[in-house]
């Protein structure tokens, strides 16, 4: 026994969990972990172009925002509507995701509400009049949204059934489905693409093609801010989130929390499909959302689920996806560098969430041997 | 051609479809069984595959590009050595955030596969300008043809040669390694650790398994046998041809299969072949059916999902216990946590 106690020794590091940290100082650490990421991908793109740090830089700034002290704006407008729809897929999933729902299937609820405003746009455009046909496109949306919100939830409600997997798999699906609807009305032409249609597009305001985009998206960040923190649902998605056996015993209906929450997610998501595909580029491809629902899931994250938050997030991932991809594109490199420079900022925030729910403490017996 | 060359052809060319899906759903399934849902998969088998690339593409310039002056071990050595430290080290990335950072799985393999994917498209697309050759693209037939060395045989023995005996070796080692992890996980001590780590890692702890040793093994082997499923496909599917996305969503699959093969790598080892054939329906089935509307053909691509789905539905509506995932996958484990 007296060996035993002799052998163990105590570790040069212990773990310990703390509920005490404030929220500036964990605000400190993460913002801390988004600098080192920026400051580690500016090193990387460095050493991989052969400019110089600063230079990379500048060719991101310039790249995103275009020569908008000139007062040219089109670079910025082009960033605001990029970061909405992004900021529009993460409000989408932010109230499944509180619910502890993993809704991996932004993708495919954006994609599938952009066909059915597509499909509306193209059949019906010249049959009944313009205000009649933006209301039938944004019912037609955001019902086809919220039915593949619905499907998983159903079953997840009803039989637990992996909701990480269904709807990754609703999102080929719906995919799947678009590419099909591309061949059969191009079959004629064989081109592969639809042209863009002109009926059925979205008002634009005020000579800005991204205004109504952007002023969407940002009444939509403010209703689900509303929803989470002020309602009665929003309590109802907390507290199922936190302990379903809690939300039971309080009398709150789980099944129904879960699938009226992921029906308002798929709507949420569908109004990004329907801006892509009505209000921007007035034609679909597989490729409208382009795997921004994916890029969504982790703004909702890292935003930790407030809307505004996530806002500034929206904005810093696609700074960083347009900037390295300008970087890329100016040293003739493949644009895709962009996702290894997001990736490593998100990795990084992602990495520093330890820090504030653990503290790390260095041994304190002096005596416990070489450190 | 008539129906049975067509249809030997179909099962033939299905095979090495299934293959990449086997791999990644082998390696995610021994992650798994530790109690991690890596979603980086798909960007780990992205990342070995472009390492992999990258070796054997410095190698081949190494030997001036002729096929004479490569030594055929090496030729095949060095991608596959370079494929595996890629895609661990991918695997120590995720281990070091889920494991001994405690970081949200999904959230860590989501961006783990944003990742892999853009180092796998940007070196894809920027390798011939980084190491400054006039090659306009990546093709590496050479090694490519190292790696498809067919069976004995395999010309002579008619259909049956075609089928099982045509293929290339990584083709026949994905099975062989299916069905050691398959021994390893149910028939040895390590194995029955290591599901004990993903079923109640405290339970584990108190026992005296080192959770935090398995759970980095486990994660890092798992991603090494992922990776090798994205090299398969550049040097055996493709014939060593880079293009970017080409891979495509693969990778997502191979998690699916998982979930078919219900945590069991012999039941992977079926599915992916069952797989291989539904995502090559859409190349074939013009052959047999009368299909009408030229876009009608498009739907097939749907068969792979749709059949997941079903498995998804099928499998939660039975609850059997031995067909459920690991107790506590997902979840990260501290110690002192009540």
């Amino acid at each position: 026994m007296a060996d035993m106690v002799k052998k163990t020794k105590e570790p040069l590091l212990h773990i310990a969990k703390r509920d005490d940290i404030t929220g500036l100082k964990a605000w400190l650490i993460r913002i801390a972990a988004i600098a080192i990421g920026l400051l580690l991908s500016g090193v990387i793109s460095a050493l991989l172009t052969g400019a110089s740090f600063f230079e990379v830089y500048e060719i991101m700034f310039t790249g995103v925002f275009g020569r908008i002290f000139e007062g040219k704006t089109t670079m910025l407008w082009r960033f605001l509507q990029q970061t909405a729809i992004l900021l529009c897929l993460a409000l989408g999933v932010t109230p499944a995701f509180k619910m502890r729902f993993w809704n991996c299937g932004a993708e495919g609820q954006a994609l599938i509400g952009g066909l059915a405003a597509m499909v509306c746009m193209m059949k019906i455009g010249n049959a009944v009049p313009y205000p009649v046909l933006l209301l039938i496109i944004v019912v037609a949306s955001l019902a086809a949204g919220a039915l593949w919100g619905l499907i998983p939830a159903l079953f997840h409600a009803q039989y637990r059934t992996n909701e990480t997997l269904f709807t990754l798999m609703m999102n080929y699906v719906a995919t799947q489905i678009v590419a099909y609807y591309v061949v059969y009305t191009t079959a004629g032409d064989g081109s592969g693409i639809i042209k863009p249609v002109a009926t059925g597009n979205l008002p634009v305001l005020l000579g800005e093609k991204y205004l109504l985009n952007v002023l969407v998206v940002l009444m939509l960040t403010v209703a689900v801010f509303i929803y989470l923190k002020y309602s009665k649902h929003g309590y109802e998605i907390a507290v199922v989130g936190e302990s379903q056996n809690t939300a039971r015993y309080v009398g709150i209906n789980v099944k129904k929390v879960i699938i009226r929450t992921m029906v308002i997610s798929g709507a949420v998501c569908a109004v990004a499909g329907m801006l892509m595909v009505a209000g921007t580029d007035h034609s679909i491809n597989t490729n409208t959302i382009g795997g921004q629902g994916f890029t969504a899931i982790m703004i909702s994250w890292l935003g930790q689920f407030n809307p505004f938050i996530m806002a500034a997030m929206s904005g810093l991932v696609t700074f960083l996806e347009t900037g390295a991809a300008k970087v890329a594109d100016s040293f003739f490199l493949n644009s895709s560098y962009a996702d290894i420079v997001s990736g490593i900022v998100i990795l990084f925030v992602v990495g520093c969430e330890f820090f504030i729910r653990y503290t790390v403490k260095f041994r304190h017996n002096k005596k416990g041997g070489n450190a | 051609m008539d129906m049975w060359n067509i249809f030997v052809a179909f099962i033939s060319s299905s095979i090495p479809l299934g293959i990449p899906l086997l791999y990644g759903s082998t390696g995610e399934i021994l992650t798994e069984k530790s109690g991690h849902l890596n979603l980086g998969i798909p960007g780990i088998m992205y990342v070995g595959a472009i390492s992999g690339v990258i070796g054997s593409f410095l190698y081949e310039m190494s030997c001036g590009n002729v096929k004479e002056n490569m030594v055929p071990a090496l030729a095949i050595l060095i991608p596959l050595l370079c494929c595996i430290i890629g895609s661990v080290l991918m695997g120590l990335i995720y281990s070091f955030l889920t494991v001994t950072l405690r970081a949200n799985q999904n959230v860590t393999g989501l961006a783990l596969t944003t990742f892999g994917i853009g180092i796998g498209n940007f070196f894809g697309g920027s390798l011939t300008k980084l190491v400054d050759t006039d090659l306009p693209n990546i093709i590496l037939t050479k090694t490519s043809d190292f790696f498809c060395v067919e069976l004995p045989f395999a010309d002579k023995l008619g259909w049956f040669g075609q089928i099982f005996l045509s293929h290339d070796f990584l083709t026949y080692t994905a099975i062989i390694i299916a069905l050691v992890v398959s021994f390893v996980l149910n028939r040895t001590r390590v194995g029955l650790n290591l599901r004990a780590v993903g079923e109640n890692p405290a339970t584990a702890d108190a026992a005296g398994i080192n959770v935090t040793r398995y759970k980095y093994l486990a994660t890092s082997i798992g991603s090494a046998i992922a990776g090798l499923g994205g090299l398969q496909y550049v040097m055996a599917y493709a014939s060593g041809v880079w293009s970017n996305n080409a891979f495509g969503d693969r990778g997502w699959m191979a998690i699916a299969l998982v979930i078919f093969a219900l945590w069991k790598p012999t039941m992977a080892i079926v599915g992916s072949f069952l797989f291989g054939a539904l995502c090559n329906v859409y190349n074939y089935v013009h052959h047999f059916f009368r299909l009408g509307h030229t876009a009608n053909r498009e739907l097939f691509n749907l068969l792979p999902y749709i059949v997941t789905l079903l498995v998804l539905i099928i499998t939660s509506m039975r609850k059997k216990r031995e067909h459920q995932p690991p107790q506590s996958l997902g979840l990260s484990y501290f110690r002192e946590e009540r």
